[in-house]
């Protein structure tokens, strides 16, 4: 199933790296799925030997942390790459960044211990920021978050095709603040669990604040790991 | 220019935003004021559709080669889109540079689908063109509408909307048309409207068909008397244009974000078809058969996966086992990319032997479906129909599939085929219950066959082209026998929507005069009719009625020799005598030899005046 070549490398020494990217304005209306394809495709065409999973079918092995709702942008998004030869991390960064579409930056790429665990249960929580343009004075707006900050519970409705949960946002909102105003924006910053028992939705937390039409932008800027 | 602000406010709204925002790798960005000649590439339905069309990739990539030129896509927003677009306010734009169309030189659609001609009308409406040639007449700024594709082989329906057509391979006529269009519109004066000139010679290069410089006439039982041209020196006939040796591929094809139907690299690696089957009108027009030398495939498979990553590659064409290399071809394409795990395909398997080797070649670990296109139950009813398949073939072919791992075979079939009685309807069942049966032999009670049976639809330059749609009870009554006769678990079968089999029949099929019915159909709603969930047939027949003309006259009737047909004056090159020769001989259950075995006459050699045609062995990819 190899050619002679490939046969050569054995035994396979395999690299774990952790790309930090940037998902861009241009590309925040594709899908997770997109997104996915759009990474292989391009670690496909820098020539990276990518390590793939076994089976009739078989895949290259990238984890991303966690998927980016469709509409948002990313300022430091990550994914993990597992390949099957060892390269200099100069090497693979630079020959990466010639191959990636508009939109996808590359931030850094660092060498990670392959026994980790899986990258997504490594996520604790994440940060956004939301831009916001609205009438409300800054006085206002600072009275929405201690508003919502000062509740008890926020029940909130997720509805999915088949049916309709009810669950509390509250909890979920880790730190709420003004981050910066320019203008009639105002950026707001929020902090939102994110793992196995529950994520929280920004643009959920800007309903909450009954300011839903007026976000313009919502970006991810960070996503917290579990110290290792 | 739209702004992203603008789109902000609607896309988070629409399904698969990303359809409409571009950005894609190997997109080209031209500058726009340096571009003398600017044109959008349309495909009338949606972006997956439309990026999976290779004709288009073509044309793009060429295009975007010549320094003066700038091309940009664009497809038909889904009517979520549609609906949010006219909501704002916002014109339809191109992906690249997100301009609206009406800012474009040239809108050039690509028409593969006589069931997308709604969405043409929607498109320029969503761009602001005026829909009509006879409304942008007096317009110097309004775009020139072209189109090119299968389906402008006849284009009558299409006349009112159409500045031009091109008709065959555009690679050549395309630039040939900017060479001119450049030249008129910088010779001419200042007041001047230079289109009408530049239409009037734009009808001297053959392939280009200016639809507005013929006159139709009529006898009085609707069918058509004449076609002329009105002015003198203007072809009465309009001539496809062919390349002599296949061009380059393209090797820098757009990789969408969002999945594409085809969602793999492409090469063409043959154009025509040697087979010579009765019922297909791909295999008529597209004559005459040129392969691509096998170095040629294996460097633009090269170029492509690196410019790509694709992981998929498709040898397309349309009978690609009938590649003079295919063999050896399939060999070193997958020796020499096992490692990095790229598969092959091939869409068109020929039911033999040899096409399960090859695909055994192919497809090293997952075996699961591989699909034969048998097209009619009865030795009979392929011998009418020129499908020198026996059903020996097929079941010697199933065999081997289920020996070699495959678990469900695809049978086509189709229902309606020329002097077809219930006896070749369950000669269908007949032979898929055959092939179950050898499947079970093989493998037990896991294998699955999946039968298509869609209804067949005569098509202009075939030599079927004079026969009338089998009505629709009929039909029925065929496909109610075979789901009698194939009721098993172990088979599933399915058959093509009437409605839509219909009115394909009415526009494949029309004069000019259904233009008007296109028209009425669209401002009542109609979209995306190619789309189930979308498709108002009530709708369509009541445009015919509203506009006086019956869809019978252009689906039921039996046409004779001698009536004028409507596409009459497009010349593939195929004479219209070997089409009757060939349909008498199919009213015989006659044979005829394909390209490869001997020579027909069908009238492509000396059109084009080729000395070898088809081109003989392997890697002899040109005609001359």
């Amino acid at each position: 199933m190899t050619t002679g070549n490939a046969q050569l490398v054995t035994p396979q020494i395999t690299q774990r790296l952790r790309i930090v990217f940037r998902k861009g304005a241009e590309i925040k209306y594709i899908s997770h799925l997109d997104l996915m394809r759009a990474w292989e495709r391009a670690l496909r065409r820098a020539d990276m030997p990518l390590a793939h999973s076994r089976g009739f079918n078989p895949h290259p092995k990238l984890t991303f942390a966690s998927a980016l709702p469709v509409g948002f942008t990313g300022r430091a998004e990550m994914l993990d790459v597992i390949l099957e030869q060892r390269l200099g991390l100069r090497d693979f960064a630079a020959r990466l960044k010639a191959q990636l579409p508009r939109g996808l930056e590359l931030g850094s790429v660092t060498e990670v211990p392959a026994a980790l665990p899986p990258l997504p249960s490594r996520v604790a929580a994440a940060e956004y920021e939301v831009a916001v343009q609205s009438q409300d004075t800054p006085d206002q707006i600072e009275a929405r978050l201690r508003g919502l900050l000062a509740a008890e519970s926020i029940p909130r409705r997720r509805e999915r095709p088949d049916k309709v949960r009810i669950y509390d946002l509250r909890p979920l909102v880790q730190e709420l603040h003004v981050v910066e105003r320019l203008g009639d924006m105002t950026v707001i910053g929020v902090r939102l669990q994110s793992n196995a028992q529950g994520t929280g939705r920004p643009d959920e937390v800007m309903a909450a604040l009954g300011m839903a039409d007026a976000v313009r932008v919502i970006e991810r800027v960070r996503l917290i790991l579990l110290p290792d | 220019m739209i702004s992203e602000a603008a789109l902000d406010r609607i896309l988070p709204k629409v399904t698969k935003p990303a359809r409409y925002t571009g950005q894609e790798w190997n997109r080209v960005r031209k500058d726009w004021s340096k571009a003398k000649l600017k044109i959008a590439l349309a495909y009338p339905d949606v972006y997956e559709i439309g990026m999976s069309n290779l004709g288009l990739a073509i044309l793009y990539e060429l295009l975007n080669q010549q320094d003066d030129i700038l091309a940009e896509r664009v497809y038909a927003p889904w009517p979520d889109m549609e609906n949010a677009l006219r909501k704002a306010g916002l014109p339809l734009f191109t992906l690249e540079s997100r301009r609206p169309l009406g800012a474009f030189d040239w809108i050039g659609f690509s028409l593969q689908y006589e069931l997308n001609y709604s969405n043409v009308l929607n498109m320029l409406d969503l761009a602001e063109v005026p829909l009509l040639v006879s409304e942008r007449v007096d317009m110097p700024t309004a775009p020139l509408v072209i189109g090119g594709g299968s389906c402008t082989y006849n284009a009558e329906p299409l006349t009112d909307f159409f500045d031009l057509f091109v008709i065959g391979e555009g690679e050549e006529v395309v630039l040939e048309l900017a060479q001119l269009y450049l030249a008129v519109k910088a010779s001419a004066a200042p007041e001047e409207n230079w289109k009408e000139g530049f239409l009037l010679r734009a009808a001297y290069i053959e392939g280009v068909y200016v639809a507005s410089l013929y006159t139709v006439h009529y006898q009085s039982d609707g069918t058509v008397s004449a076609i002329e041209p009105m002015k003198a020196g203007v072809p009465a006939r309009i001539r496809k244009r062919i390349l002599r040796k296949l061009p380059p591929a393209p090797i820098r094809p757009v990789v969408p974000f969002v999945q594409a139907v085809h969602d793999r690299a492409m090469v063409e690696i043959m154009r025509g078809c040697k087979r010579g089957c009765r019922f297909c009108q791909a295999g008529m027009i597209y004559r005459p058969v040129r392969e691509r030398p096998m170095d040629e495939v294996l460097e633009a498979v090269d170029q492509l996966l690196a410019n790509t990553g694709y992981k998929e590659i498709a040898l397309v064409s349309l009978s690609s086992t009938d590649h003079a290399c295919i063999e050896p071809l399939v060999r070193e394409l997958s020796e020499r990319y096992a490692a990095e795990r790229i598969s092959i395909s091939l869409p068109s398997l020929r039911t033999d032997a040899f096409s399960v080797e090859l695909a055994q070649i192919i497809q090293r670990t997952r075996r699961t479906g591989l699909t034969f296109a048998p097209e009619a139950g009865s030795e009979r009813l392929r011998r009418v129909i020129n499908k020198g398949v026996t059903a020996e073939d097929l079941l010697r072919t199933a065999k081997a599939a289920y020996a070699n791992g495959w678990l469900r075979i695809k049978l086509y079939f189709m229902l309606g085929l020329p002097t077809e009685t219930m006896e070749d309807v369950l000669a269908i069942a007949n032979l898929v219950k055959a092939v179950r049966d050898v499947g079970r032999r093989e493998r037990g009670r896991r294998i699955q066959v999946n039968v298509s049976a869609n209804t067949f639809v005569p098509k202009p330059h075939t030599p079927f082209q004079w026969l009338p749609l089998q009505d629709a009870a009929s039909i029925r009554e065929r496909q109610m026998a075979l789901r009698k006769e194939l009721r098993d678990r172990a088979i599933k079968l399915n058959w093509s929507d009437a409605d839509e089999t219909w009115l394909e029949a009415a526009l494949s099929r029309g004069d000019r005069r259904l233009g008007r019915v296109i028209q009425r159909a669209w401002q009542q709603g109609a979209r995306f009719d190619a789309w189930s969930e979308w498709l108002q047939p009530e709708l369509w027949r009541q445009a015919f009625a509203e506009v006086g003309l019956h869809p019978e006259f252009y689906t039921s009737r039996q046409r004779s020799l001698d009536e004028v047909l409507p596409w009459s004056h497009i010349d593939t090159g195929v004479s219209d005598s070997f089409l009757w020769d060939e349909y008498q001989r199919a009213l015989h259950g006659e044979p005829s030899v394909d390209c490869a075995e001997g020579c027909m006459d069908c009238g492509v050699r000396a059109a084009f005046g080729l000395v070898n045609c088809p081109p003989a062995g392997s890697g002899r990819g040109t005609v001359n």
